[in-house]
């Protein structure tokens, strides 16, 4: 994991870091301030917190790195402290302690127009319940953000227009949300957030309320925008699987504290302790990691079909029906030929980890 | 004079006393009035003026031209003809049994006060939603504008104003602005959490969340209390026949200390039409207002 060890330029370009939190704490209670040196010097934790001095721990001592243009996953389960965290991004929460720096420029310290001015040009947000305004139409919620920023009603709604055709709402303009699907509805809250041209998109759980296939319709939605688009998106979630299809990088929280940040692959095949270990034995890694994860450098000797960096280690295999022992070469969008992979990584990716050859033959026999 | 005995009769404070008290609070009222009624009066010509302008209007255009104006309105308020069709007939009625000019003068009255009230109770319902230590203070002054016996109202205001238009309407106004303060506090309490985090979470200012999110959304319960409180101003204007309020009262209060049954009840129905009318007009502008509940397909 790369250190903040330096200031950023204002504009980061992809992969510099562009949110950075540091030591960032939250208590809920009376006082606040009063039980905070409880917590950070003494190590008093989140039970007995709440228990001997009737304050909750929110956050624990957050430190995280959000790179400019990924879709930065943090993961957890209810009361993990997840909606918290991102609810401190656009201070719709305000840290006990702790530093947040976006583009070099300290969030926590912002207050009043400048804050405002933050909301509007810097950061946008999808809600779990989507939070649309009941009393306007899809098109008026979309523009809402650019109305707020000071667009005059024409232009607002011209450049909402072209976020509904984006997100597949076009002929529903003039709807009202209640009339739409829960499906729908994301899409308006998409597409709401996505017309002010933040560069920072915060989606707090913001497919987890939709049945699972229009969940899957949605993520597709939104990784073909973020393909174009590059924004930096901070995706909290508690599906696993959702965190590893559409995270470059996963944070796991549990009880207000980070307990892994890493890659996908990172986290499915180097799980940091039994906590994860537990959440990621159950996923199909096949469908989960991706090629560009057991890429090697070598191009020489790689023949046959090629492979997109993309695709799935299921998809992979397919490729190896002929001629198991080769190799095939890799391949990245914008950069050609960069790799290639053979059947033997792929395997070993797909076995569980801590789990030996011989256990996982007696399961399969025993199940 | 044997002492009374405090454990059967109650100790109350003696005649003497009592009237020494209550001539102490009237006159220390008088002595107000004196210093600050001409002044206050002064304040109220405005809306004297208002009130007489709009008066005039309505009594002094052809009947069938103010007809032709309300059914305007009620079509323009609902854009259906049921109520149009309900006020026109409503309107020749009354017509054609004498009391146009008391109508038109009571319509001006509620018209007048309703505006008032509206104008008044509005902010100040905002206000007590967004402190609940002013709400704490405010509600119970509320509870006893609610409760008082109306005809209380009157003694205060006529020993500040004379009779008249202006202590009228300043009766019926604190009468009736109860329900819109407190609806309006309450429309806007109601409004969800989370719509008003994402306005938020977009950077508006309290003041596009307030006319953008807020009251659009507590409309519901403000038209609500802006109803009730054109309600109780129509009941109020009949009791402020007694301070010389010209309108339908006035026939009303004849008809109690005279008898005369049928007068009473006609225009008592009178009243009763104009409270139909305006409960109509009202609802389905609000209802209008809010075409997106009815979009649930």
């Amino acid at each position: 994991m790369r250190r903040a060890d330096r200031t950023p330029p204002a504009d980061a370009a992809a992969g510099e870091d562009k949110i950075i939190i540091r030591d960032l704490y939250k208590i809920f209670g009376p006082n606040p301030a009063g039980v905070l040196p409880l917590v950070r010097e003494q190590g008093v934790g989140k039970t007995e917190l709440l228990e001997r001095h009737g304050h909750v721990l929110g956050l624990d001592d957050i430190s995280m790195t959000v790179r400019a243009g990924d879709v930065h996953v943090v993961m957890g389960l209810s009361g993990s402290g997840k909606s918290t965290l991102i609810r401190h991004l656009n201070r719709l929460i305000d840290p006990t302690a702790g530093s947040i720096l976006i583009d070099g420029a300290e969030v926590t310290a912002l207050s009043g127009a400048a804050l405002r001015h933050f909301r509007r040009h810097r950061a946008s947000m999808v809600f779990q319940r989507f939070a649309l305004h009941p009393h306007r139409t899809v098109l008026g919620n979309v523009a809402y953000g650019l109305r707020v920023q000071g667009l005059g009603r024409r232009a607002a709604e011209d450049r909402a227009r072209v976020w509904i055709e984006r997100v597949g709402l076009t002929g529903f303009e003039q709807r009202y949300p209640a009339a739409l699907s829960g499906g729908m509805q994301q899409r308006v809250g998409l597409a709401r957030a996505l017309a002010t041209d933040c560069d920072i998109l915060l989606m707090d759980e913001a497919f987890s309320a939709l049945d699972p296939l229009i969940r899957t319709d949605m993520q597709d939605v939104l990784l073909t925008l973020q393909g174009e688009l590059k924004k930096t998106i901070v995706f909290i979630t508690h599906d696993l699987d959702e965190a590893l299809r559409i995270g470059d990088r996963i944070a796991i929280l549990r009880d207000g504290a980070v307990v892994q940040e890493g890659t996908t692959p990172e986290i499915v095949m180097r799980p940091a302790d039994a906590y994860i270990a537990d959440f990621v034995k159950d996923i199909n890694r096949a469908r989960v990691l991706r090629v560009k994860a057991v890429t090697s450098a070598e191009i020489k000797g790689a023949r046959g079909a090629v492979l997109s960096a993309q695709a799935t280690l299921e998809e992979a295999l397919t490729f190896f029906h002929e001629d198991p022992s080769g190799r095939r070469p890799v391949h990245v969008a914008e950069r050609g030929v960069v790799g290639s992979v053979g059947l033997p990584e792929i395997l070993r990716a797909i076995e569980r980890p801590n789990v030996g050859p011989s256990d996982a033959r007696a399961s399969v026999l025993t199940s | 004079m044997a002492e009374p005995n405090w454990l059967i009769d109650f100790p109350a404070m003696d005649d003497e006393s009592l009237r020494a008290f209550n001539r102490a609070i009237d006159e220390a009222y008088r002595a107000f009035t004196r210093t600050y009624g001409a002044a206050i009066e002064d304040a109220f010509t405005p809306l004297l003026r208002l009130m007489v302008w709009f008066e005039q209007l309505l009594l002094g255009a052809p009947w069938w031209l103010v007809i032709l104006a309300v059914a305007a309105l009620a079509y323009g308020a609902s854009r259906g003809w049921r109520l149009v069709a309900l006020v026109v007939a409503s309107f020749l009625l009354i017509g054609y049994l004498g009391m146009w000019e008391d109508t038109m003068r009571t319509m001006a009255m509620i018209s007048v006060c309703t505006l008032i009230a509206v104008v008044v109770g509005i902010p100040i319902g905002i206000l007590l939603s967004r402190s609940d230590r002013l709400k704490a203070a405010v509600v119970p002054v509320l509870d006893v504008m609610q409760t008082m016996p109306s005809f209380v109202y009157l003694i205060p205001v006529v020993m500040l104003l004379g009779l008249g238009k202006v202590p009228g309407l300043m009766a019926v106004v604190v009468y009736a602005i109860p329900p819109v303060i407190r609806l309006t506090d309450l429309g806007i309490r109601l409004v969800d959490k989370e719509v008003l985090e994402a306005t938020d979470a977009f950077g508006a200012s309290p003041w596009q969340r307030l006319w953008g999110v807020q009251v659009p959304l507590a409309l519901p319960n403000i038209m609500a209390g802006v109803n009730q409180t054109i309600m109780m101003a129509l009941a109020m204007v009949v009791v402020a026949s007694m301070i010389g309020v010209k309108g339908l009262g006035q026939p009303v209060l004849r008809a109690v200390t005279n008898q005369y049954f049928a007068m009473g009840v006609l225009n008592g129905l009178a009243v009763v039409m104009l409270a139909i009318i305006f409960d109509r007009v009202t609802q389905s502008y609000g209802r209008r207002l809010q075409r997106y509940r009815d979009e649930t397909r």
